[in-house]
């Protein structure tokens, strides 16, 4: 299947060179948009080739033709193509639904010009993460989804949102160099970056040694990732940005974060010696933040904050560390790209049609817009886990995970998640009522609703409702996935298939630098 | 092999004065805070080399003499990066002056609304048909100052 390979880098040098082109079309909108509608679209075909290859087994290029501790290496694994998959499906919808809105409003509101390339940076650097076998160009990867997403969210420059960008943008940073640190201690400790050499080394070093370098890796991700207490930024900052913007960045970049710790996790720290605390972080994340949730009045905080409080859910997978908790927490990433990012695009919609985002200034959108109805009504209950939708059926494979595992703190998490779900489900249909049944304070004109924008969101909702469909199949994948990540041979062959070096063509040198006494680094 | 102690020291010292001054409320002090310990993260990686030695090219330096080239190239591109997001920085420092005439870090605005009602004692969301809050957000924005009170309140200033 190797014949393949040179599809893995596309996810990530399409959106670039689209982005570059896009840039030096920024007189021409319409061009503009071409570019970036093929480039993302490219980008879906790409991902779901890999999607069906790599279930045959990791598909591994190293860069440059470097061989692969010294060079760069993307990897796909079944994890990280299935990330792709959905994360490029959901930016191409997002970008459907701006393109929608930008004919809409006018170009003041929204400067097109500069939204596009960042778009496509933005979409290049959360591949880059995804598929990056490297420890360093994990860290380049979250700084190029991170510059762009600074640019984004401080769209216009407007008061607030350079307020709420100013916290975002200095949270973001700290945690980059808590990134740095960490990949620094770690190659002061294992002479390498390289994610499957590094599997190799670190059970061979000093197990206190191993313990500070977990927590500096974990208290960088759950930054990203937003793990109570390390959430507070992200319901202060996303709900300012337009709603395509918070829309994407609530599905996609705290999940890069809780991708970062699943792959950590399973590859480089597998004796899971912290899983006891991650757990406890799992069980206030999931309160707080649903707590937060319910105290809101803004529908965007409101989502924001249940945003923070499903984080949880995929930690307390992660906490588990075992197959089955892998499985469900793999697939409630995938469930809840969508549905977290379904949700921010229809209350766009409400924005439009009930002119506000306050809940006690909506009102009667029922009556108005039933079409709008139903889009926020399926996601909304999707989120709070009515069966038989896919939120359910994550929620029910990290319970019965949970319960597998035994231990009285796993008991402990599963009462807190259900308790969880029925907060979440207490908080949507607050909204619910609030938004969509109450009379309306000031009766409002009717109005309509763009296909370009609805339709979109529609078909973001149907993809929730396909993850629902396709359950079986999507979860017998996520569970190949888990097995292969507990394995961990699977990716460290593959990157590295004689235990040393990977298949690019630094053969040469290494005689030169084996013959150095080098030590300490991976010559 | 033992580190450079003027290293390590340089690193705590940075480490240190950048942190107090990423707690500071003006964001230009913040800025600074980050070039400080996003420096100090840089050295971190210089003694995560190892000794120095010579230039790393073969035929140049004897092989175990070679200093290691591979953190000095993760070096120069996290000072790239820090450069790009320092210049972002600055630019959102002016841009929040230009604004508000202050470059404060503010705390979250629709936070305080919450707490004020709580504080009075009401329900986030009512069912009677008062009016909510007027303000926008963005006009409590350009009016609220936190801790700092250099400067002028935006009010104040003509535009």
């Amino acid at each position: 299947m190797s014949d393949l390979a040179w599809v893995v880098p596309m996810p990530v040098v399409v959106p670039l060179f689209a982005a570059g082109l896009a840039l030096a079309l920024y007189r021409r909108p319409s061009l503009q948009r071409i570019v970036s509608v093929t480039a993302l679209s490219v980008v879906l075909a790409a991902s779901v080739t890999l999607l069906v290859v790599v279930d045959d087994g990791p598909l591994v290029v190293d860069v440059g033709g470097w061989a692969a501790p010294v060079g760069i290496d993307l990897v796909a694994d079944r994890l990280s193509a299935l990330m792709l998959t959905i994360s490029s499906a959901v930016t191409l919808c997002v970008l459907l639904y701006s393109l929608a809105q930008g004919n809409e409003d006018d170009e003041e509101s929204a400067p097109i010009s500069i939204f596009h390339p960042t778009y496509l940076v933005l979409a290049a650097g959360v591949a880059d993460a995804f598929l990056s076998g490297d420890l360093f160009n994990i860290y380049v990867g979250f700084e190029i989804l991170l510059a762009a997403s600074f640019v984004l969210l401080t769209l216009g420059g407007t008061g607030e949102r350079i307020r709420a960008g100013t916290i975002y943008v200095v949270v973001a940073l700290l945690s980059s160099v808590l990134f740095l640190v960490a990949i620094a201690m770690i190659y002061a400790a294992c002479g390498t970056v390289n994610l499957a050499q590094l599997a190799l080394r670190l059970p061979e070093i000093d197990p206190g040694v191993r313990l500070v370098l977990q927590v500096l890796l974990i208290l960088a991700f759950a930054i990203k990732a937003a793990i109570f207490p390390l959430s507070a930024w992200l319901p202060d900052s996303y709900p300012t940005a337009p709603a395509p913007v918070t829309a994407v960045f609530a599905g996609l970049l705290t999940k890069v974060g809780v991708y970062a710790i699943i792959r950590t996790q399973t590859l480089l720290f597998p004796d899971g010696r912290l899983d006891d605390v991650l757990m406890w972080l799992a069980l206030a994340t999931m309160v707080v933040g649903i707590l937060g949730a319910v105290a809101q009045d803004d529908i965007k905080r409101l989502l924001s904050f249940t945003l923070v409080s499903h984080i949880g859910y995929m930690v307390f997978g992660i906490a588990l560390s075992t197959d089955e908790g892998w499985t469900a927490s793999i697939y409630y990433v995938a469930h809840h790209i969508t549905v977290q990012t379904a949700l921010f695009l229809v209350v766009g919609l409400v924005e439009r049609a009930g002119g506000s985002t306050s809940l006690t200034k909506l009102g009667g959108l029922a009556k108005l817009t039933p079409v709008l109805a139903i889009l926020f009504f399926v996601p909304a209950m999707n989120l709070a886990g009515i069966p038989p939708l896919s939120g359910f059926l994550g929620k029910v494979g990290l319970l019965e995970a949970g319960v597998a595992e035994g231990t009285p703190l796993a008991y402990v998490l599963v009462v807190g998640s259900v308790v969880t779900s029925l907060l979440t489900l207490y908080a949507l249909v607050k909204a619910w009522n609030k938004a969509f049944w109450q009379t309306p304070p000031v009766e409002r004109p009717p109005v309509r609703l763009p296909f370009g924008m609805v339709g979109p969101a529609g078909a973001l909702v149907a993809v929730g409702l396909t993850l629902t469909l396709a359950a079986g199949p999507l979860y017998a994948y996520t569970g190949r996935a888990a097995v292969a990540l507990t394995e961990r041979t699977p990716y460290i062959d593959a990157v590295l298939p004689d235990g040393e070096r990977g298949t690019g063509e630094s053969a040469r040198l290494t005689d030169v630098a084996e013959s150095g006494a080098h030590e300490g680094s991976d010559g | 092999m033992s580190p450079n102690i003027v290293l390590v020291v340089t690193i705590a010292v940075l480490f240190t004065v950048g942190v107090y001054l990423l707690l500071e409320r003006s964001l230009s002090r913040v800025l600074i805070g980050v070039i400080l310990v996003g420096n100090g993260a840089n050295l971190l990686f210089l003694v995560a080399g190892g000794a120095a030695g010579g230039p790393p090219i073969v035929g140049v330096t004897d092989d175990g003499e070679m200093s290691d080239p591979l953190p000095q190239a993760m070096v120069l591109t996290a000072i790239v990066i820090t450069l790009g997001m320092t210049a972002f920085l600055l630019a959102m420092a002016y841009r929040s002056w230009q604004l508000h005439r202050h470059d404060e870090v503010q705390d979250d605005v629709e936070d305080r609304r919450i707490a004020r009602l709580a504080a009075i004692d009401e329900l986030a969301v009512s069912d009677s048909d008062e009016e909510g809050p007027t303000k926008t957000l963005d006009e409590e924005a350009a009016e609220t100052r936190d801790e700092t009170d250099e400067g002028h309140p935006a009010a104040e200033v003509t535009r």
